[in-house]
């Protein structure tokens, strides 16, 4: 067993660096900088039942360390994922996850029933996009619908199952209980954090939609904090999220609780972003004679 | 391929009141730049990279020209990077213009900050191109040696008519194509500049292609962002400038 790789809720990883949903697409841009199967995973851009158009542009506004998008969950529908892209992520020799998005507690099960027998290894259940009007943060904002609609995913489908939360909340420990107490094998957290830009000059916002996701170093400190309090409240595996650009930002949010972390928008900038991390935490461990990373999870040690 | 590096900056100069002009040294991105490709420069302290056009390539020198304009803190910061210093870039990035064989004939046409991703285009037709570039004033007009050192023929317009002719590019496109209608029409510039563009074209049964512009995050396609509105067989949908773009057949995009 190497030194970075890692189990995530019944799923071998080979190290704990994923690119975040949304950022990567379905990594056929990034391959032409580096082999996929260097990657410990990719979740993919989030699917949806039907195609969606997303929203009008424009649809991002640069922010300081960090930027707001409001992309509004555009891609190419269930079906395009399972018979376009689904084909060519097998071959990559790298774990696939599976962002979904539903727009009822319905179309979140219906989803996840499609994706039965394909080879997917992790559902990752996204009920906290800010970006669309239906389904979205509307599931992740409210303890009872987030549990409901993870029952009926759960329900749907054999493979493990993750939640990403939305930090846009005045407890996400309540939220993370709530889905785990309903058969949520993992969460994932942070997703966007709800921000606006205004251009001073037409006094409009930047963004068509006014408002959109905050991601990048910005909201890292968010991110610890929530992947903290979170791991602290439930049993189940946490994939951290939320800012993460550095090595050392990802050893300080799996410090923090998290078993596995996402890189998102970091990469825009540095394409090279979650490699960099991947070399920086091997590194890491044979400087710290550390075995496996996973022992570093959960460690910090609070005043 | 897309490539990123941090890569020397040969040259650089501002070449009129804001807009720079920076050739960097950069031989493996250089070799597979295509006209109107174009670059996405990191600006240090800023989280997102500047997508900016590539002016012109020399695969013998193996350099890229990049010629920008400051529009806010971030293109400030590129600008004041110095000759001899890294700068940090991906390229090259989008679907460039589709360049027709020897012989054809085209018009290309740059509104302002516009203009710069002619001269590589123009540099495909020589003679055989007529570039046609329009500027606010006469302190705002660039890069019109370049296109002469081309062969092409140049038609300058400024709005106020402190230098060349006074009006916009769309009326002397509309003469040129009295005398003569090319092959193919480039355009890059303005919205309105673009759909004016694209409506002559289309009135005179010349193909055409228009270079975009949006906001921008990774540039290569992943996060879609840049979104613009095209149709294609009567379908209206969304397409993204970084990917499918910046060069787009004007009959596909939807303008406002």
């Amino acid at each position: 067993m190497s030194r970075l790789s890692i189990d995530f809720c019944g799923v071998a990883f080979k190290n704990p660096v994923i690119p975040a949903s949304g950022t990567f697409g379905y990594g056929r841009e990034y391959e032409q900088f580096y082999p996929l199967s260097k990657l410990g995973g990719i979740s993919v851009k989030g699917t949806t039942l039907n195609r969606r158009e997303g929203n009008p542009g424009p649809r991002v506004a640069e922010t300081p360390s960090g930027m707001l998008n409001s992309v509004g969950l555009q891609n190419g529908g269930v079906k395009k994922f399972l018979e376009y892209e689904m084909p060519n992520l097998v071959t990559k020799d790298t774990r696939i996850i599976a962002n979904i998005a539903g727009a009822t507690v319905d179309e979140c099960a219906e989803l996840a029933a499609m994706l039965e027998g394909s080879a997917v290894d992790l559902i990752e259940l996204n009920i906290s996009c800010p970006n669309v009007k239906a389904g979205g943060a509307a599931f992740g904002t409210d303890c009872t619908i987030a549990g409901q609609v993870t029952r009926a995913v759960k329900d749907a489908t054999s493979k493990p199952l993750m939640v990403k939360l939305s930090p846009n909340v005045t407890s996400i420990t309540d939220i993370a209980k709530s889905v785990e107490a309903n058969g949520a094998d993992a969460v994932s957290l942070i997703n966007t954090l709800l921000g606006m830009r205004i251009d001073i000059k037409t006094g409009r916002p930047i963004l068509k939609n006014n408002v959109g996701g905050l991601s990048g170093p910005a909201v890292f400190p968010v991110a610890v904090r929530m992947v903290w309090q979170v791991a602290n409240a439930v049993k189940i595996p946490v994939m951290g999220m939320g800012g993460v650009a550095t090595w050392e930002d990802a050893v300080e949010i799996m410090m923090a609780g998290a078993s596995a972390v996402q890189v998102g928008a970091a990469i825009f900038n540095d394409p090279y972003a979650p490699i960099k991390i991947i070399d920086g935490l091997e590194q890491y461990c044979i400087d710290n004679n550390i075995d496996n990373i996973s022992q570093i999870v959960g460690t910090v040690k609070p005043w | 391929m897309y490539k990123q590096g941090k890569f020397i900056i040969a040259e650089k100069k501002a070449i009129a009141k804001g807009i720079f002009d920076m050739t960097v040294l950069c031989p493996e991105i250089a070799a597979e730049t295509m006209p109107g490709q174009f670059a996405q420069v990191a600006a240090e302290g800023f989280f997102l990279r500047r997508p900016i056009s590539i002016c012109e390539v020399d695969k013998d020198k193996g350099t890229i020209r990049l010629v920008f304009e400051v529009r806010g803190h971030g293109t400030e910061k590129i600008s004041q990077l110095a000759k001899g210093g890294l700068v940090d870039v991906i390229a090259p990035l989008g679907k460039g213009f589709t360049v027709l064989e020897k012989g054809k004939k085209a018009i290309c046409i740059g509104g302002g900050i516009g203009t710069p991703p002619m001269v590589e285009i123009a540099k495909q037709y020589g003679e055989n191109a007529t570039v046609i570039s329009g500027f606010r004033n006469a302190q705002a007009v660039i890069l019109q040696d370049d296109f002469k050192s081309n062969g092409n023929r140049t038609i300058l317009c400024t709005d106020d008519g402190t230098a060349g002719l006074k009006g916009f590019v769309t009326d002397a496109l509309t003469s040129e194509l009295a005398k003569e209608k090319p092959d193919i029409i480039y355009a890059c510039g303005p919205m309105m500049m673009l759909k004016n563009v694209t409506k002559i074209a289309a009135d005179n049964g010349i193909y055409c292609e228009v270079s975009l512009e949006q906001r921008m995050a990774c540039g290569v396609g992943a996060c879609l962002v840049c979104v613009c509105r095209t149709v294609k067989n009567g379908e209206e949908f969304n397409s993204h400038v970084c990917k499918d773009g910046p060069v787009f057949d004007s009959k596909e995009v939807v303008f406002e």
